[in-house]
């Protein structure tokens, strides 16, 4: 029994930072088709911009919630201006010039922190489940993941900022017509992925540390996250984080963290044949 | 002068050219720039390999370094295991060619886009990265061969005249076998894009709807092409695996992946020769940020020396300004001389013309 509880608590685990490092690509994906492959290195960066701001005496809590995000989006809106926004509609252009950025990215931080993990301790410590101990900080990325969520929808559904930005989704020449300035609103909504992007960097850098490289390994779990989904931006997202994350954890139990993660690739090349367009072009396709 | 006599020239100018660079450098030069150069060589195979799967074919593959290391692997383990080396090269460029048409199969037949296309191939080279990085046990082994995880295979036997266990092949005897081997694919490859196929692989990279209305199925096509690329890139990963002697999971890795891609984009996609330039350009560029590596000063000199940063740079730029290519770029420009040339009286009834042509 307790086994089972600890078990679950690791697949939602699983699926909170799958659904955490996936959000802020789908945004950029789902809403401006671009292909953001320095998506990983935007987490890389959310997780320094925490580490560097406690180790500047900030509290960690500031520093992971706030600092990262603020620093990260800030970044994403000065790529979105300097590169991305000449190469709209040439998506395999957009994927190649972000491949380079994110080399670059990797390259500079390389030179200025070092090729070492660096990291910060996990707070809250951890709780008892039975014969069990596990880590309180893990309900609380499902906490965080949950609330990310729950934030986009409601300010997809309820903003002024939300309902301009799925008019320009939808049609972007009507939405001009109408007198929103598209260029803006690409924009900030590079900035906002960019932004939850840092965040999930930060809230997982506890987790796993920061290193130069490591977006790499949040690369390709992410895309396939987020083109497992299909165009939905959130439900999309959550459906395939639920699936890929079940996959990955219960192979994880079976055999090794490192075949877990093979059997969550090989799962969404499969997936990938069968639905070519998604999750969200087969079921699920009014969510938003 | 028309198309037709520049094609001629062009192809003699790289046959006496490479012939010359064949037979002259081993005899001029040390020998570790031979060295150096054989590994170039054997790149530049790597990069035609990307030149017809992506620049011809127009399916854009991230992963092209996952055939590279499976053929280096296949013959690495395979040579353990036989010894004689026919059989493992065959084996080297048969086993990643059938994991190209397993992959094409998938990816072809399922009809989805270029873009899914890309993240497909990225994720299949991590997944083997991640395989291969994770054996390092000796409970993982293929015969006699262990795999080695993340510490790679060390001393793989090189390659025999073919028959003859007892006569391996020379440094020297690689630098031959590789430049010779890049100058037959590079002819080979004309010769296939000269046929009927490498017409209507054009043709389905310009049109697909079209082509397809017109009778031919471009998924068999691109599946052909794809395992075309797939054994070409495995025989280069068999020559890589001779030149060092050592495979090490990292040739699966984002960074050659993305070097692969770097080359053809600089070099110019739709061309054969603009891949080698790219791939040996910035070969020699990494080899040289490399070389002149400080240690311990400061982060400004150590960030001009860090490959990932400049060949990030480089990739931006090329993209977003010279999107072509050098190459082709290059053409462009010199067509445009040799049309200015070419009309000498067009200046004096319309001035303007000649500016615009």
């Amino acid at each position: 029994m307790d086994l089972v509880v600890l078990v679950a608590i690791q697949v939602l685990y699983a699926i909170a930072s799958l659904a955490l490092i996936s959000v802020g690509l789908a945004i950029i994906f789902g809403m401006m088709r671009v292909i953001n492959l320095a998506h990983g290195e935007f987490l890389m960066l959310g997780g320094y911009a925490a580490i560097v701001a406690t180790s500047n005496g900030m509290s960690i809590w500031l520093a992971m919630l706030v600092v990262a995000p603020i620093v990260v989006g800030i970044i994403g809106v000065i790529v979105e201006r300097t590169i991305i926004r000449f190469l709209y509609g040439r998506m395999i252009d957009t994927m190649l010039a972000t491949w380079g950025l994110s080399l670059f990215l990797v390259g500079l931080t390389t030179a200025m922190f070092g090729n070492t993990t660096v990291g910060i301790s996990a707070p809250l410590g951890s709780f008892q489940i039975g014969a069990y101990r596990t880590s309180v900080y893990t309900l609380f990325v499902i906490a965080v993941a949950t609330g990310v969520l729950a934030g986009i929808y409601a300010v997809m559904r309820w903003t002024r900022l939300g309902l301009l930005a799925r008019g320009t989704m939808q049609n972007a020449n009507m939405a001009a017509a109408l007198g929103v300035n598209p260029p803006r609103v690409y924009a900030i909504t590079f900035g906002v992925g960019a932004a939850l992007s840092g965040l999930a960097g930060a809230v997982l850098a506890p987790v796993s540390g920061v290193f130069p490289t490591i977006g790499v390994a949040y690369v390709a779990k992410s895309f396939i996250t987020v083109i497992g989904g299909g165009a939905a931006i959130l439900s999309g997202t959550a459906s395939a984080s639920v699936l890929f994350g079940t996959i990955n954890q219960i192979a994880t139990f079976a055999t090794t963290p490192v075949f877990g993660e093979v059997a969550l690739l090989a799962a969404a090349i499969v997936l990938i044949r069968l639905l070519p367009q998604g999750i969200t072009g087969r079921f699920f396709r009014r969510g938003l | 002068m028309n198309d037709r006599a520049l094609n001629v020239i062009g192809l003699a100018l790289v046959g006496v050219v490479g012939a010359a660079f064949l037979i002259l450098t081993p005899r001029f030069a040390e020998l570790d720039a031979v060295l150096e150069l054989t590994v170039f060589m054997i790149m530049a195979i790597l990069a035609l390999s990307l030149a017809l799967v992506w620049g011809y074919g127009g399916i854009l593959c991230f992963g092209q370094s996952a055939f590279f290391g499976l053929g280096a692997y296949t013959y690495a383990i395979a040579m353990f295991n036989i010894g004689e080396s026919t059989g493992p090269l065959l084996l080297a460029i048969g086993l990643p060619a059938a994991f190209a048409a397993l992959l094409g199969y998938f990816m072809f037949y399922g009809r989805i886009s270029d873009v899914y296309l890309g993240v497909i191939t990225l994720t299949v080279t991590l997944i083997l990265f991640n395989s291969v990085n994770s054996t390092a046990g000796p409970e993982f082994h293929i015969g006699v061969a262990r795999l080695g995880g993340f510490n790679g295979i060390p001393g793989i036997p090189p390659l025999n005249i073919p028959g003859n266990k007892a006569a391996p092949v020379d440094l020297e005897g690689m630098f031959y076998l590789a430049t010779a081997s890049l100058l037959a694919t590079y002819f080979g490859l004309r010769w296939l894009l000269a046929s009927r196929f490498g017409r209507i692989i054009v043709g389905i990279r310009e049109n697909e709807r079209r082509a397809e209305l017109l009778g031919y199925d471009p998924r068999v096509y691109k599946l052909a092409t794809f395992t075309v690329g797939g054994a070409l890139a495995g025989f280069a990963g068999c020559l890589f695996a001779n030149w060092g002697a050592f495979v090490s999971p990292t040739i699966f890795g984002l960074a050659q992946s993305a070097q692969i891609i770097i080359w053809v984009i600089v070099g110019g996609r739709g061309t054969l020769i603009g891949p080698i330039v790219g791939c040996i350009g910035i070969q020699w560029l990494t080899t040289a940020l490399g070389a002149n590596q400080p240690s311990g000063s400061d982060w400004m000199t150590n960030l001009m020396a860090n490959a990932p940063f400049i060949l990030g740079i480089i990739l931006v730029a090329f993209v977003l300004l010279v999107p072509r290519g050098l190459v082709p770029t290059l053409g462009d420009i010199g067509h445009w001389l040799l049309r200015l040339r070419a009309r000498p009286a067009a200046p004096s009834l319309k001035p303007k013309q000649a500016e615009e042509g």
